[in-house]
């Protein structure tokens, strides 16, 4: 039996917020185990001291302690997990700081998360699996080509899509939004096959990801169900050609939104999430029906505007659906609002998401909304810099899960 | 005899020093050890579900972090049934210590505007300051009345 994967939790506040048992449940399901790094009170007090932050809690305290003493090798883990409550100043400091300090003074996958007594192990699978999946197959994300014939199935939440590829090519793709997950995954296989000029006893391996990915991988008799930020990663140095060196790759879903740091296509730190669906593709789709326009057309579209124009804020989706009214209403154009809706999901996510991640260029954006052009070029002018959206962008994830799902092929 | 809420809540010595001059401390009596396994400094008892931050919404409003309102169902209850109040600020960890540092400006504010007997001392850096901080909290329960 594999040992399970030893993550070292530095919190404050888990227990008296009731979520402890979820994140514990959450490290189970994926293969993990949280433990509590072991120190003496000496420590907390001396290595305190010596990192230099002076906060108040001394919770947060023994958080730092703990950390230098998985930096200097005292207390032996795997991957670290830090939580501490949202809404506490204080605490995201120190959660900042001790994520930037583990990532950049030791080896160890890092991930941080803010918590309220809402969080259920369910929130945190995705991020554990990532968690665990780094620290136990470096080997598996370590592949660079796709080999023999291959299926990647990505079950996102607003849409579901399917690549094939041959030889580290794509040949065949698929796509439509997901309504009954089964359906829509064997509707966008189907497609994908037909255009590969295949079928489904050619392929040699199949992986899945995304949120249906148990579900659909169970079906489809997947080699390979993985979450879909190790995934994503991999897809997007893959097809933007960064496989070595470092890369930040941004996908704005329809659910939640990614931030990815990346080292030599293996993530380092992450975050996963959004406040408010303002932040996420939900927010374009509906500003996009509510100017009468397809998606496909939102993003030429805010390209010909300027968002200075109107003042708009989606920190909440119907905050965000009244200023977009307001400002049709006070007789703004359209290509100035498409710009705004634009701008304001990349500044939520530029403000709630990119603060936690180290940026490194190249900046590879992903997923369906890479696609709408207003949106990166409005991401591109907050980071100061010109962001990568490679060709089939939007299959990311099928992509990611192809190129892994070659590492299953049996040899004859 | 009379109730005396304790901070830090989690100080044995404190709470023996109560119990010793015939009152009743009101605290959360875990000891903190001289090694931390646990996840926090004072680990609460593991029936703390997510109701308690819920429950914690009547001395703390829902914009306070849970860690915040989760503590204060638990002391909240205390502090209102309390008669006395001892308060030792900046005290060793080893003396006893509350892990949230927003929880204790609230609980010692709370304490502070109750009209009741309160001792509100620093923990001593000495040992002069050390019998005086003794003497200080054995006057203040003397005063308390109470069965020795």
């Amino acid at each position: 039996m594999t040992p399970p994967v030893r993550i070292a939790q530095l919190s404050c506040g888990a227990e008296y917020s009731g979520i402890q048992h979820e994140i514990d449940d959450a490290a189970r399901e994926v293969g993990g185990e949280i433990f509590f790094p072991d120190i003496a009170l000496k420590d907390i007090r001396r290595d305190f001291d010596l990192f230099g932050l002076d906060v108040r809690s001394p919770d947060l305290k023994l958080a730092i302690a703990r950390a230098k003493a998985l930096v200097e090798g005292r207390v032996e883990a795997d991957a670290v997990f830090i939580a501490t409550c949202f809404r506490c100043a204080e605490a995201a400091i120190v959660r900042n700081e001790l994520r930037r300090y583990i990532t950049e003074q030791s080896k160890l996958p890092v991930v941080s998360y803010s918590f309220t007594e809402r969080t259920t192990s369910g929130t945190l699978l995705t991020r554990m699996e990532a968690l665990t999946t780094i620290a136990r197959r470096r080997a598996l994300l370590a592949r660079e080509t796709q080999q023999g014939i291959t299926l990647g199935l990505d079950s996102g939440s607003a849409t579901t899509k399917a690549v094939v590829m041959k030889d580290n090519r794509i040949i065949g793709t698929g796509w439509q939004p997901t309504t009954e997950v089964l359906k829509s995954a064997n509707d966008v296989i189907a497609h994908a096959l037909a255009e590969a000029g295949i079928t489904r006893d050619d392929v040699q391996a199949v992986g899945t990801t995304g949120y249906g990915r148990f579900l659909v991988g169970k079906e489809i008799k997947a080699d390979l169900i993985q979450e879909e930020l190790t995934v994503n990663s991999k897809g997007a140095v893959y097809l933007a050609d960064r496989q070595h060196g470092p890369a930040t790759v941004i996908d704005i879903g329809g659910m939640d939104n990614k931030a990815i740091s990346v080292m030599d296509g293996i993530p380092g730190t992450f975050t996963m999430g959004g406040i408010c669906a303002g932040a996420s593709g939900r927010f374009l789709e509906m500003t996009s029906k509510r100017l009468g326009v397809d998606i496909t057309e939102l993003g030429p579209l805010a390209m010909k505007g300027m968002g200075a124009k109107v003042p708009m804020n989606s920190y909440c989706i119907v905050f965000g659906t009244q200023s977009l009214v307001n400002a049709l209403a006070a007789g703004s154009t359209r290509e100035d609002v498409a710009a705004a809706a634009c701008h304001s999901v990349a500044e939520q996510v530029f403000e709630q998401q990119l603060q936690e991640v180290d940026i490194k260029e190249p900046v590879i954006m992903v997923g369906g909304t890479s696609l709408i052009e207003g949106l990166v070029f409005a991401m591109g002018e907050l980071l100061q810099t010109k962001v990568v959206v490679p060709h089939h962008s939007q299959y990311i994830g099928a992509v990611g899960s192809a190129l892994l799902a070659s590492g299953f092929i049996k040899d004859d | 005899m009379v109730k005396v809420f304790i901070y830090p809540a989690t100080s044995l010595i404190l709470s023996d020093m109560v119990s010793r001059f015939g009152h009743t401390p009101l605290s959360s009596a875990i000891a903190v050890r001289e090694r931390i396994q646990t996840a926090g400094l004072e680990s609460p008892p593991l029936q703390i579900t997510p109701e308690e931050p819920k429950k914690g919404l009547r001395w703390a409003a829902v914009e306070v972090p849970a860690g915040v309102r989760g503590r204060m169902s638990l002391y909240g209850p205390q502090i209102e049934a309390c008669e006395a109040a001892i308060i030792i600020n900046d005290a060793d960890l080893s003396f006893g210590c509350m892990g949230c540092a927003r929880t204790n400006e609230l609980i010692k504010f709370l304490l502070r505007q109750k009209d009741i007997p309160k001792l509100d001392l620093y923990y001593p850096k000495n040992e002069e300051e050390g019998v005086q901080f003794v003497a200080a909290i054995k006057r203040f329960l003397d005063a308390l009345g109470g069965k020795k």
